[in-house]
């Protein structure tokens, strides 16, 4: 009964401030709707019991992720210019696809009929985090795909490093 | 415990509102920001498929930290992209980036 009202509250806050995140002119406010949602993102994870990715969620997501998109939000626009108008005149061809294919997803959900078609949850048995930890540095486990998220990470941010440096050249070209 | 739909139908719902986002949004960062919605939908679904099909097993745990990683990397590439096309444009409005256009 609690999970329930959680999860409505938690689905109602992460929708509208989604809403919020694409429909905003102001692309900081646009932002902290990010931010929001993302924070109710974890509160469904918390529900579902994976307790280690609704902290990563917040670490990961709200932490460095919406930082990076505010500091870009800032660095990538004129002092003093006002917001205008962030929508795309052919707006209604994207409402028309975004809407077809959430109708195409839950007449999938509603064909399928998961609630029926799948015997009941199980409970979580155990320490899911340690067992998740033990799994991601074993190397019968998952130590690969764990070390290839970790040089991919590493070359991400070396490429990005070097992108948005541009060296002397384009630090001239800033001032013009 | 919440029927597994109801996460299916949100996650949906939240995927809809950032393929709109980014379809009609105008300025490249926040086309990212409508690209970061549709990678939390399918974060939930992948996070609800293990809870309700295979809760003692951790693959989809595993999977939904790989997907973690990959997103902070897409986020770091795409905004250093975005702030080097500032540099050369003078502008991060995606149609002002028209290079490659007759």
């Amino acid at each position: 009964m609690v999970t329930t009202f959680v999860f409505v509250v938690a689905a109602a806050v992460l929708l509208v401030a989604a809403l919020i995140a694409v429909l905003k002119n102001n692309l900081v406010h646009a932002a902290m709707g990010l931010v929001v949602s993302l924070f109710g993102t974890a509160v469904l994870f918390v529900l579902l019991e994976a307790y280690f990715l609704a902290v990563a969620q917040v670490v990961i997501y709200v932490g460095a992720i919406a930082i990076l998109i505010v500091f870009s939000i800032m660095l990538t626009r004129r002092v003093g210019a006002q917001w205008g108008n962030q929508t795309n005149p052919t707006w209604p061809f994207a409402l028309l696809a975004a809407g077809v294919l959430t109708v195409l997803f839950a007449l999938m959900v509603r064909g399928w009929n998961p609630d029926q078609a799948l015997p009941a949850a199980e409970a979580v048995p155990g320490d899911v985090t340690a067992r998740l930890g033990a799994a991601l540095v074993n190397p019968g486990g998952y130590v690969v795909p764990f070390e290839v998220a970790s040089v991919l990470l590493l070359a991400a941010l070396i490429g990005a490093v070097y992108v948005a440096w541009g060296g002397r050249k384009a630090e001239k070209s800033t001032q013009r | 415990m919440v029927p597994l739909s109801w996460y299916l139908v949100v996650a949906a719902l939240l995927f809809g509102i950032g393929v709109y986002g980014v379809l009609a949004r105008r300025n490249a960062v926040a086309i990212l920001i409508g690209l970061e919605l549709m990678f939390n939908a399918v974060l939930i679904n992948v996070v609800a498929f293990w809870r309700y099909l295979h809760p003692a097993q951790v693959p989809g745990l595993v999977f939904a930290v790989v997907i973690f990683a990959v997103a902070a990397a897409e986020v770091a590439v795409g905004l250093a992209l975005f702030i080097a096309v500032y540099r050369r444009f003078g502008s991060s409005d995606v149609d002002d980036i028209n290079l490659l256009k007759w």
